[in-house]
């Protein structure tokens, strides 16, 4: 970050300009706090900064009022350059109550500005937040900006005037918070205006209410006497191009329509509402006007079931999921490894085990992916790496899932779920199609028998004259798919079905490395700590550190110059969201002693730790490699 | 599994006969088991219908019943535990123009697959869900089901069962099933009318089954269904008729409020079988008829006509692309803001 001078510094209202900041709107649950910050992330995309957020909200919808299990949370990063994460501490933090405060501004850096709403720092609010004394008189904050606006009595009385119910008046305090954050930050008030008429288009006194708190927000950081100067960051030079906002659960929906599309086949999704899966059921569902047909099942055994027996029928069978639900899924997609259908499942991985964190990220799921059935039951496994990549990666699980006619994992998690970033449109004429072909002739049709290259068996659809044939989940003859109990026969599938997926690996793209193509360091990531993992890598590089980045997104199989990659690096270092996963997979497949850094507090990482890790690494580090 | 007869072309399409839907794979249940005839009525019905054999699926789970499929010339998928009727809704969804028939048992559809089977019925899906009732467990060899008396001595129940048991057709009365009905496996006559009933019916169809395990429950259902005491202990529900049983059809069935007594047949207040009443009150009512208080009902319950799970999908379906078009990938990537980078 190229630093200009503090917020604190004598300029008065001068725009200082900034490369990169970072602003967390923390408050109640109730407050508001996940608008405001979108309307934040839409300013930012149209005032054509790069950007990238990350929503942080308790599982419950409305967790006690004031208490600190209530605070929902939501950070922007926006830069003049291209950036991977949502920041690591923010440089300016609003906190709309006690609450707010105890929990986030331990996280904002020293000297960062601190905006908090006056008014809800009643004796109550404090007690429920834990404070024995009052932190604006206390002293307590005297490392960072204070600035303390009576928000809730300003929007009040901004918004009385539309006349709205004086509750209605007050629920503008977050839009009132997002206009002063405008005026510090340098952002136009017209697009959250234009979303605010739409939005309310039906409700003229709400628009005006909202409309005017915002307003009023953005003219008190103008003529109250409340930074010395604001912060402009100017715009990004992205690459030339058509953006868009996308977080990972949209771009997951959009890509499975557009595998559709690229197949010509019916896609079907089956789902039981979970979090933090539930939004690509939402978006699917609005998506009949394409023939997309999703169902919302009794159970998450019943969602994938239904999307195999689509696939049987010839359909892009989805199944989307968290952790909880592959759980319950695993019998059934033995059912698929067995049948040899395609079947796609979507687990967007949240804190574990058992019903965990909900609304929180881990990558706490890959094992469960790759082995968690009964049986020797290989399946493939794919992790995108950014919200964006959501897009395409989902269009290589039905691109793969068909191709070796088997059911590909799609490691997704929380954090890819909701996090937002710019992204360039693709062109659809660009993206190659999807070859699915049934079997249609009854002189060559055994339901069992394989392409010699890729090993997938004949895929034959109900509705086929001539090529009536029974599938299902005992074992069966290779060839002829009869029944077989013969041992010759189980040992032979039980080698083929691990052989064609081993085989995926000669038609996946091979493993790239970020950086020089040998040295002291690799960074080994997977899924959605790329963001992190690339920052560090770079920041680490221009810091001194001989340190490469290579980045999996395909995790079964693994692409097949892995080992040759991890032959370059004195060590391995294996960044992940859990306590050591892929790190335990390469050191069983490759006897390479990786190391790890992991945490699984819920939280993705921040750059800085695994800049740190790499730099600890290097001081001690001892050759792995011969 | 290989292909019988691989020179039918499906477009001459010739009268099949019941030889036609037979698979190439031997029959592996227990000699004497009462499978054996509900397979035989449903290779004798299905030309009946005049559909094509590509053009039925069998789905089941785990159970003697469930091997059903393999015996099938059709299209078939033997699944898992429980879960048939999970896979017969995505594909029926997928592919509307199916005809689907499930198999499951009562381990398989009111243990195992209670919830799927009840959320099948209530949505009114177009299949056909046929339960053979046993009462029993028999491919574990003999463990009580949860369509088992109470007292039932069993290997796991060496005291006998303290469960109650579940009634299959109250149960999908209750899921508001538009199709229910009982036949059993030793009135051949009778469960061919049946399926082909079912198979007619548009919506979801529940057909229980009584079908007698010879090796461990044998004789369960004896004392009504052998054929000496059938005429006193059955009463076949007719549509349309009077509710009438006996050997001469010499009692009928009537109401005392709302509770149940035995007639004379030329009592005016014999019921007349009506099973397109939305109301379920009969239908309740004949569920819980019970040898050797009452007749034991055979025959259809309940049939009225709703509009199918799928029917309404493939609605939505047409008027989403009337009102908004057909979709537009480039303008769903796209949404609704985008920004120019140059």
């Amino acid at each position: 970050m190229v630093e200009s001078p503090t917020l604190g510094s004598s300029a008065k209202k001068s725009v200082v300009q900034r490369e990169r900041a970072t602003i967390r709107f923390a408050g109640d649950s109730g407050d508001g706090m996940q608008l405001a910050g979108n309307r934040f992330t839409d300013a930012t995309a149209v005032f054509g900064n790069d950007f990238s957020t990350l929503p942080d909200f308790p599982a419950e919808i409305r967790a006690p009022a004031g208490s600190l299990a209530g605070v929902s949370s939501f950070q922007i990063s926006f830069s003049a350059r291209t950036i991977h994460t949502p920041g690591d501490a923010p440089d300016a933090l609003v906190a709309m109550n006690p609450a707010a405060l105890k929990v986030h501004a331990k996280e904002l850096i020293r000297g960062g500005l601190l905006i908090v709403n006056k008014d809800a720092f009643t004796s109550a609010n404090l007690k429920k937040a834990g404070y024995t004394s009052n932190p604006l008189d206390d002293g307590s904050l005297a490392d960072y900006r204070l600035i303390e606006v009576p928000i809730t009595q300003l929007a009040s009385a901004a918004a009385a005037e539309s006349g709205v119910s004086k509750q209605d008046a007050e629920r503008t305090k977050n839009l009132f918070a997002l206009g002063v954050v405008y005026w510090l930050f340098d952002r136009d008030l017209g697009p959250s205006i234009a979303w605010i008429e739409e939005k309310f288009a039906k409700l003229p006194a709400v628009v005006e209410a909202n409309k005017a708190a915002l307003k009023a927000g953005h003219a008190y950081g103008e003529t109250a006497e409340l930074a010395d100067a604001h912060v402009s960051v100017p715009p990004a030079s992205l690459l030339p191009g058509t953006y868009r906002t996308i977080t990972g659960n949209e771009a997951t929906a959009i890509g499975l329509v557009a595998a559709k599309e690229l197949s010509g086949l019916q896609l079907f999704y089956g789902s039981y509402p979970i979090t933090p899966a539930s939004d690509i059921l939402h978006s699917l569902a609005s998506y009949r006007n394409f023939g997309v047909k999703t169902f919302q099942a009794e159970d998450e055994i019943a969602a994938v079931g239904a999307a195999i027996g689509a696939a049987f029928g010839g359909s892009i069978g989805v199944t989307g999921t968290s952790g909880p639900g592959v759980a319950l899924k695993s019998e059934s997609i033995g059912l698929a490894v067995m049948t040899e259908l395609p079947l796609i499942v979507l687990n967007v991985q949240r804190g574990g085990p058992s019903t965990g964190l909900p609304t929180k990220t881990e990558q706490g799921d890959l094992l469960q992916a790759l082995y968690g059935r009964n049986g020797e039951s290989p399946v493939c496994v794919i992790a995108p790496r950014s919200p964006g990549d959501c897009f395409y990666m989902v269009i290589e699980a039905v691109r793969l899932a068909f191709h070796a006619m088997t059911p590909v994992i799609f490691l997704s998690d929380g954090y890819l779920a909701n996090t937002a970033e710019p992204w360039p449109l693709p062109d659809i004429s660009q993206l190659p199609k999807i070859d699915v072909t049934f079997h249609q002739d009854p002189q060559t049709f055994e339901p069992y028998r394989r392409n010699p290259d890729t090993l997938a068996r004949q895929y034959a659809i109900p509705g086929t004259p001539a090529l009536q044939h029974r599938i299902g989940g005992l074992e069966k003859a290779d060839g002829s798919g009869n029944v077989s109990y013969d041992p010759d026969n189980h040992q032979h599938m039980i080698d083929t079905r691990a052989d064609k997926i081993a085989r995926i690996a000669n038609v996946i793209p091979a493993l790239e490395i970020e950086g020089p193509d040998t040295g002291d360091v690799l960074v080994l990531s997977w899924g959605s700590t790329y963001g992190a993992a690339i920052t560090a890598v770079e920041q680490a590089r221009a810091d001194g550190a001989g340190v490469s980045l290579a980045h999996l997104r395909h995790l079964n199989p693994f692409p097949a110059n892995l080992a040759d990659v991890l032959s370059r690096f004195q060590t391995v270092l294996i960044p992940e969201t859990n306590s050591g996963q892929l790190r335990l997979l390469v050191r069983a497949k490759f006897l390479v002693d990786a190391q790890g850094l992991n945490k699984v507090n819920g939280q993705p990482f921040n750059s800085s730790e695994i800049v740190d890790a790499i730099m600890a690494l290097r001081s001690t580090q001892v050759p792995t490699h011969a | 599994m290989v292909v019988t007869d691989r020179d039918v072309s499906a477009d001459e399409a010739p009268r099949l006969s019941k030889k036609d839907f037979a698979s190439d794979q031997d029959t592996r249940w227990c000699p004497g088991c009462g499978d054996y005839s509900i397979l035989s009525q449903m290779q004798r019905m299905l030309p009946n219908l005049g559909r094509k054999r590509e053009d039925i699926v069998f789905v089941s789970g785990i159970g003697c019943s469930s091997r059903f499929p393999y015996y099938m010339n059709t299209y078939g998928f033997h699944t898992i535990h429980g879960r048939a009727p999970t896979l017969a809704t995505g594909l029926k969804l997928a592919r509307p123009e199916l005809l689907i028939f499930v198999v499951t048992g009562d381990g398989d559809g009111l243990s195992i697959g209670g919830n799927h089977l009840l959320h099948a019925l209530r949505r009114n899906l177009d299949i056909n869900i046929l339960l053979f009732n046993n009462r029993i467990y028999g491919l574990t060899k003999g463990q009580y089901s949860p369509t088992s008396e109470v007292g039932k001595v069993t290997k796991s129940s060496p005291m006998g069962s303290i469960e109650n048991p579940l009634n299959p057709i109250a149960v999908a009365l209750t899921a508001e099933a538009t199709f229910v009905a009982r036949t059993f496996d030793t009135d051949p006559v009778h469960l061919s009318a049946t399926l082909e009933a079912a198979a007619h019916h548009k919506g979801a169809s529940f057909v229980e089954i009584y079908q007698n395990c010879n090796i461990f429950n044998d004789g369960t259902f004896r004392d009504f269904t052998d054929k000496p005491v059938r005429g006193e202990r059955l009463l076949y529900l007719e549509p349309g008729k009077p509710m009438l049983f006996g050997d001469d059809h010499q009692r009928g069935l009537a109401l005392s409020g709302a509770t149940p007594r035995i007639v004379q047949a030329d009592d005016q207040d014999v019921i007349i079988h009506n099973p397109a009443e939305d109301a379920p009150t009969v239908g309740n009512m004949l569920a819980r008829f019970q040898y050797p208080d009452m007749p034991v009902p055979m025959g259809i319950f309940r049939q009225v006509h709703k509009p199918s799970y799928g029917d309404m999908l493939g609605q939505q379906i047409t008027d989403a692309t009337e009102q908004r078009g057909p979709g537009d990938l480039a303008a769903l990537i796209a949404g609704d803001n985008t920004w120019h980078v140059d």
